[in-house]
């Protein structure tokens, strides 16, 4: 394993205490529990806009803390979910008198781990809400999820609830803007090559040097297929089509509302003609912007021809795999007000624009 | 015949050797229908809790229960945290006060706990977890504080029916949590959740039912 890393147990707090060095003006960094949090918190009735997961998708989350995006971000060990003490400690650091909302992936651990954090936030008075982000639609079911994985939406939600809760919205409109960007969001991933998680020493999956796996997960988990490598177009025409095909996705998710977890049912609708969409294609760490560049030109093509118009767009290595070879691509479905704050300043690590 | 805070303490010390113990086992459990740290988890979360222990040795029994929920909670990870974080902060909340068990206080407590897990895991009897070793325990458990039964005898058959759960695992095809992914190749193994969940109401046996 060829890594720029010291020692293995010492790699999460050494990326944290780097990441504390090099962006004093933007974050700060807790030990003990870990998280990130904005350098000027808290933001005094401002909803505080709080996710994590595990460390190696970088710069998702804690890159993305700061003005007009996340207040904290906790990150877990490589690849693990957070525990609910640092979702806790951060909610308390972070929040401004206005609530606090979980952006939360699907994978059984986080949902876990952050519906006792806000159990545990709730109990101290401060109002939570958590919402799920379930967008890929490679498979269902899989390896550390039950219905599908949060991959690529939830870098879009994070933007827009941010920009959303620094405009003044409210615990409740932030997580209704949330929930909408969920059910409008879809993605699907591929691997060219497999990452190696530090602690484990060896690649997480075996993929002969002919194959690649199209659904990938970003953990590595498994997808729909394996098969010989094919053609950038050819690539991006199953990674579209998955996502602009996919029918309506109906499933119950919980949401804590008055004081107890609570039931909710929602609906992906299905992409329509006419439908204005940001795209958004995504390194999976090992993949140069050179060959998003490719990918997104075919795209382009296929959007168009399914009447798809695509308003704006984000192309890097935003949610990422470790050193994974590979690249997802997420169409969200935008309308007004997604855009509106799409386009609003943000200043974080990873993400900069309007300042 | 009570449980005293006392033999709470040293179940809690009991069960981390065991784990301790079957780190490897657990693991091995693991590695076959999960990702193979199960064993690796729970040992790293019962040593936490072994270095909390000397502080909350002279607590009641609800404060001790909690402690080491909390405890869990954080050092465990995963789903395995969350899950055994439950059960011990929900007989925490069910013991709080208390320097004594009965076997009433004792099935309360494991009734509290047991529906914790199913709250938070949302797993069902058959989905091939550690609800399939501790429901049949809890039934036989709180049959047995209805009928008056002797304390040590509770715990045994109580045991028993976890063991017997345990083993019913086996041929079951997982639909929960992550050995679900692997669907029918899940069947003709042993879960890892209902195996340290056994060892926990085992360990109780020896613990108790010898006082």
């Amino acid at each position: 394993m060829k890594k720029l890393i010291n020692k293995v147990e010492d790699v999460v707090t050494e990326q944290l205490e780097g990441m504390a060095a090099a962006h004093p003006d933007l974050i700060k960094v807790h030990f003990n529990p870990n998280f990130v949090y904005r350098a000027d918190a808290p933001v005094q009735g401002k909803v505080a806009l709080i996710s994590g997961g595990g460390s190696g998708h970088e710069p998702m989350h804690g890159g993305f803390v700061g003005m007009g995006m996340l207040d904290a971000a906790c990150p877990g060990e490589v690849f693990t979910s957070p525990t609910p003490d640092q979702m806790h400690e951060a909610a308390k650091m972070v929040h401004g008198g206005a609530g606090v909302l979980y952006i939360v992936k699907n994978y059984t651990g986080d949902v876990m781990n952050f519906e006792m954090a806000a159990e545990l936030v709730a109990a101290e008075g401060i109002e939570v809400q958590n919402i799920l982000i379930d967008d890929d639609v490679a498979v269902k079911d899989s390896l550390y999820t039950a219905g599908r994985r949060g991959v690529g939406t939830t870098v879009l939600a994070e933007k827009i609830c941010g920009a959303a809760a620094e405009a003044g919205y409210t615990l409740e409109q932030v997580a209704d803007l949330c929930r909408k960007v969920n059910i409008n969001g879809r993605s699907m991933g591929m691997a060219l090559t497999s990452c190696t998680v530090p602690a484990a020493g060896k690649p997480t999956f075996d993929l002969p040097d002919d194959e690649m796996e199209i659904g990938i997960g970003i953990h590595g988990e498994p997808g729909r297929e394996r098969m010989k490598v094919k053609t950038a177009d050819e690539i991006t025409e199953m990674l579209a089509l998955g996502i602009i095909e996919d029918g309506a996705y109906t499933r119950t998710v919980r949401e804590w509302h008055n004081g107890e977890w609570t039931d909710v049912e929602l609906t992906d609708p299905p992409f329509q003609a006419g439908d204005q969409v940001i795209a958004f294609v995504n390194s999976m760490g090992g993949t140069p912007v050179s060959e998003l560049y490719a990918v997104y030109r075919k795209l382009a093509q296929i959007c168009e021809a399914k009447g798809l118009k695509i308003v704006r767009n984000l192309i890097g290595p935003y949610i990422t795999s470790l050193e994974m070879q590979g690249c997802s691509i997420t169409l969200l479905k935008a309308d007004d007000e997604i855009l509106k704050f799409w386009d609003a300043p943000v200043k974080t690590p990873g993400l900069r624009w309007g300042v | 015949m009570t449980i005293s805070r006392d033999s709470v303490v040293e179940w809690v010390k009991a069960y981390a050797d065991v784990v301790a113990q079957n780190r490897d086992y657990l693991t091995q459990l693991d590695a076959a229908i999960g990702d193979a740290d199960h064993g690796i988890n729970m040992d790293r979360g019962f040593q936490a809790v072994m270095s909390k222990l000397p502080d909350m040795a002279d607590k009641d029994i609800g404060t001790i229960f909690k402690t080491v929920g909390m405890t869990l909670l954080s050092t465990v990870g995963g789903a395995g945290g969350p899950l055994y974080g439950t059960l011990f902060l929900r007989a925490g909340m069910a013991t709080a006060g208390k320097m004594e068990l009965t076997l009433e206080d004792w099935a309360a407590a494991l009734d509290a706990a047991v529906k914790g897990v199913v709250m938070r895991g949302k797993a069902e009897l058959g989905d091939k977890t550690m609800v399939d070793a501790l429901s049949p325990a809890l039934d036989v458990l709180a049959k047995a504080a209805q009928n008056g039964e002797p304390l040590a005898e509770a715990l045994k058959k109580s045991a028993q029916a976890a063991k017997q759960g345990m083993l019913d695992t086996i041929p079951l095809v997982a639909r929960k949590g992550r050995a679900s992914y692997l669907g029918e190749r899940s069947a003709g193994h042993q879960d890892p959740g209902a195996t340290s969940s056994y060892l926990l109401l085992q360990t109780a046996v020896d613990v108790w039912a010898d006082d």
